[in-house]
């Protein structure tokens, strides 16, 4: 660290900091002597791939760590103050009144049974010698401030009434609602869509000049760092491997750890040397070539109350929500279609009626020529489209070994019956998401995300399928194991001649990957057409706004 | 929410319906009942009579309408074995149940949720040694102790034991949440006569303490409401049928909420209101714990209606004068209105009880108001 020349005492000061988790096969040392300081008013980006130690040193700071994991040597300052050795009592006082903290997932940060305001007024009066009514009169202010409109009538609702946007945002005026000198900020925008995540970081970069708090923002996107942050610090197993000014990192790194994670992050801007995907010939190919073809898709979900027999007696009348409206477009064998927009947009409805999980309301869709829906589609469906799906942690029975999830599909559809065919196969495919086949004899939990989604791929792949739909198949992963699954999966395509649907929020990966996308708001095609001539000359006011949302390192001053 | 009140109500009239269909059953087929009234000498012309006179000539639906019909205005006929109409029997014996059955569950539940949420929070981590051998030397010292103080007495030795037991809750913490773990296996395992005669042996015929059955002195509250509160054999009569009859449930409502509420502690949003520097005491009791009701309420409320409606061990245990011993009696004579009715009563409990548990679902939690739509914009 060379900041030190400021005169102003640090507001957080981290000296040496040793985090242990003696565990019964011995000590699992999580930080590796950590030391850094944070300014007053100054935004310290922390990033680095998960296991990195980043959210530890969060939990460490705010005393928060799960046990059994402890702080076994160094020293935390707040304010030139030691409180790595306060006991409990005196902790609980700090936390939320001088140091606040922002969680990842806004979904489940907030009690569900709770109205917000209580929550907030509960927290308030903690802190801060208020009575009830002043209590939720600042509660309202913060809100507003935190950017929620109309706070005052919206205070009394539950954490399920709002978006997750709104929701961050919520749990933004809780972390400062007693005026904290440090807010921490864990992941605070990972779980969000980027137009909502710009908005996020707006927010919050405005409270950190409003109020002059100094922000420890813990992300593993560098876009959301080169945003906000003043200097950056990045961490790799339990290390600081370097720090600086945002902008001389990130255009000058000098560690080659720090040189890997900014290469591997895809950008909007195609490099000029880099191969277009697959060949981007025959732009105007008649749809009878197409591979898949979706016409005129459309899925309605009734939002209760109306469709049953007494709902329609006493007048609640039926509330139809369109998921999906009028949505066509077709592939062509062997490339890639992109699906983009937010959450709510009915990327996944789409996603998930092309694969065979929800029927469409009207519509057809149709693989290789046979209508998905139709009984004799039925079956041929079940072997040609498979699907990858957001987030491996979830989707892989945990109770199972890979060999029985690997070869699921090929039992469930009798495709051979022989045990040591099977497991011939197994092998085979696990080979070839460049897994060692020794991995069919362990358990899901004993691998990381990345391998996970490779498991996963290999389920895709044991139909040995023309089509797949991959739902978000990256975002739940770091951009260095994401840039690995992204080029395993063009790897495959290019091999087998694979067809994918890719949906992603992520535009950069669909920059990368696909040759045509397709823009959703709101279950509605907005536009679709080559990548290309999309993204560099977007029609749509929709696309323009989604594109200048996206963080992107190169604004970087 | 008055659509869904009126759907369940419906729900539940169908379930009482089939039920009631299968007590009427029971009349057809288990025997003829002017077989049993009349006797093996009657004369045809006479048994024709009878037949006449109670209907059952009609035809099948026709006697079956005519059961609802009465069941809907409480009336089940007379009992074969005691002569006297099976609604006034049941009545009568319906204050010794419900008094009971409401005492083990206060009890069950106050005692079970208490320690549910007293393992949670103490129970993460296994005792030290040290702390381990502590308090099992204090406990089993003071019953020695006590043991030679009381001159040898039982009530010393148990009392002394517990009481010591019951401290390490301040001084051991996770020393007696590991041991209440330990005792709580035994009481979901354990059946339940053989607890109720246990504890006969214990306090009433080693003790003398406690009385071993009956409801002691009743008091006349209202027509027709007997009540044991008001009397001191009473209260002293209910406390070993209700400890009996609550212990399964309270050690099953222990680890329910224990289980859940270690859910609970591990959530996101436990951990943020940790963040937001609310005390230990708010978070698990007001943020966990209500949380952790949902689970616990599902079923609390099946419970409840088990110990209401098959109360039936432990009241002929104690021979106490309810409602079960009453069934137990029935079906030693083949007393069929008596079964029937005691069946529709039972399904009645269990009908009545899900409707408040669905309720009390939408008064916990908000998420399933599917019409509070006030804070949607």
């Amino acid at each position: 660290m060379t900041e030190t020349s400021d005169v102003r005492t640090p507001v957080l000061s981290v000296r040496d900091l040793v985090v242990d988790f003696p565990l019964r096969r011995g000590n699992f040392r999580a930080l590796h002597g950590v030391s850094f300081d944070i300014a007053p008013g100054e935004v310290l980006g922390v990033v680095g791939e998960s296991g990195a130690g980043k959210s530890m040193t969060g939990a460490a700071v705010i005393g928060l760590l799960t046990p059994p994991g402890r702080i076994t040597s160094g020293e935390v300052y707040l304010q030139g103050q030691r409180i790595d050795q306060l006991p409990e009592a005196e902790m609980v006082k700090l936390r939320g009144k001088r140091i606040g903290m922002v969680m990842q997932d806004p979904l489940t940060s907030l009690n569900p049974l709770f109205t917000v305001g209580q929550q907030l007024i509960e927290t308030i009066r903690q802190h801060l010698p208020l009575n009830e009514a002043e209590a939720r009169a600042r509660a309202v202010s913060l809100l507003e401030e935190a950017g929620i409109p109309r706070a005052a009538e919206r205070i009394d609702s539950y954490p399920h009434q709002f978006s997750g946007g709104m929701r961050q945002r919520v749990v933004i005026a809780l972390a400062i609602a007693a005026d904290p000198e440090l807010v921490i900020a864990d992941e605070p925008t990972s779980a969000l869509d980027v137009s909502v995540q710009a908005q996020v970081i707006k927010v919050l970069k405005k409270l950190c000049e409003s109020r002059g708090a100094a922000i420890m923002l813990i992300t593993h996107d560098m876009g959301v760092i080169a945003q906000i942050a003043d200097r950056i610090l990045v961490m790799n197993a339990g290390r600081i491997v370097e720090s600086g000014p945002v902008g001389q990192v990130i255009r000058h790194p000098r560690e080659p750890y720090t040189i890997k994670l900014i290469d591997s992050i895809p950008t909007l801007n195609r490099d000029p040397g880099a191969p277009v995907p697959a060949e981007a010939a025959a732009p105007e190919a008649a749809a009878q070539d197409a591979y898949v073809r979706v016409e005129n898709l459309t899925r309605d979900f009734s939002l209760g109350g109306g469709g049953s027999f007494f709902g329609r007696l006493f007048g609640g009348e039926s509330r139809i929500f369109r998921a999906v409206n009028d949505v066509s477009f077709s592939i062509r064998r062997g490339e890639t279609y992109g699906l983009v927009g937010e959450s709510g947009s009915g990327k996944s409805t789409c996603a998930k009626m092309i694969a065979g999980l929800i029927p469409p309301s009207s519509g057809r869709i149709f693989v290789d020529g046979a209508d998905v829906w139709s009984a004799e589609g039925l079956a041929s469906r079940r072997r040609n489209v498979q699907m990858i799906f957001q987030d491996p942690y979830a989707s892989l029975n945990p109770r199972w070994k890979v060999g029985s999830i690997v070869a699921e599909p090929i039992r469930a559809l009798k495709l051979t019956s022989s045990r040591a065919e099977i497991e011939d196969r197994v092998a085979d495919l696990l080979r070839k998401v460049r897994l060692d086949p020794v991995a069919m004899r362990k358990y899901p939990h004993e691998f990381s995300g990345g391998q996970r989604q490779r498991i996963a791929i290999a389920r895709a792949l044991s139909t040995q399928p023309a089509f797949i739909v991959c739902d978000e198949p990256t975002s739940a992963l770091d951009v260095s194991v994401q840039a690995q699954v992204l080029d395993l999966m063009s790897g495959l395509q290019e091999e087998y001649g694979l067809t994918y649907l890719l949906i992603s929020h992520n535009l950069a990966v669909i920059r990368q990957m696909a040759n045509d996308v397709g823009v959703m708001r709101q279950g509605v095609l907005e536009e679709s057409g080559p990548v290309d001539e999309i993204f560099d000359h977007p029609k749509a006011e929709y696309t323009r706004m989604l594109l200048d949302a996206v963080p992107d390192l190169d604004k970087v001053a | 929410m008055f659509a869904f009140i009126l759907r369940r109500l419906l729900q539940s009239l169908i379930v009482m319906l089939a039920v009631a269909f299968i007590a009427f059953l029971m009349f057809r087929f288990v025997g003829d009942p002017v077989e049993g009234m009349m006797g093996v000498d009657a004369r045809l012309s006479d048994r024709e009579a009878l037949r006449d006179r109670l209907g059952l000539n009609d035809p099948f639906y026709m006697q079956f309408w005519t059961f609802v019909k009465n069941a809907v205005q409480g009336e089940f006929g007379i009992s074969y074995r005691l002569q006297q109409p099976v609604t006034q029997l049941i009545l009568s014996r319906l204050p010794a149940t419900l008094e009971l059955a409401v005492v083990s569950a206060s009890l069950a539940l106050i005692v079970g949720v208490t320690l549910g949420v007293f393992t949670a929070i103490h129970g993460r981590l296994p005792p030290s040694t040290r702390e381990t051998l502590l308090a099992l030397g204090a406990v089993l010292g003071a019953g020695v102790a006590f043991h030679l103080l009381g001159g040898g007495s039982l009530l010393w030795t148990l009392g002394g034991g517990a009481a010591v037991f019951v401290s390490t809750a301040f001084w051991a913490k996770r020393f007696f949440s590991q041991a209440i773990m330990a005792v709580s296996l035994v009481g979901v395992s354990l059946p339940t006569f053989l607890i109720g005669i246990g504890l006969i042996f214990v306090f009433a015929v080693e003790m003398k303490l406690l009385p071993s059955f009956g409801r002691g002195q009743t008091v006349q509250v209202w027509s027709g409401w007997s009540t044991g509160f008001l009397t001191k054999s009473g209260l002293l009569s209910l406390i070993l049928p209700a400890v009996t009859l609550s212990l399964f449930q309270m050690t099953l409502i222990m680890r329910l909420v224990r289980a859940e509420m270690q859910e609970v502690l591990r959530s996101d949003y436990i951990r943020f209101a940790r963040a937001r520097g609310l005390p230990e005491s708010k978070i698990n009791f007001r943020h966990a714990l209500k949380n952790t009701l949902v689970p616990v309420i599902t079923i609390t409320g099946l419970q409840l209606g088990s110990i209401i409606a098959f109360a039936i061990i432990t009241e002929t245990v104690f021979n106490w004068p309810g409602v079960g011993s009453l069934f137990v009696n029935s079906v030693q004579a083949v007393d069929v209105p008596v079964m029937a009715a005691y069946l529709l009563f039972v399904a009645l409990v269990f009908v009545v009880i899900n409707l408040i548990v669905d309720l009390l679902y939408y008064l916990v939690d908000p998420r399933l108001r599917v019409d509070g739509r006030a804070g949607r914009t």
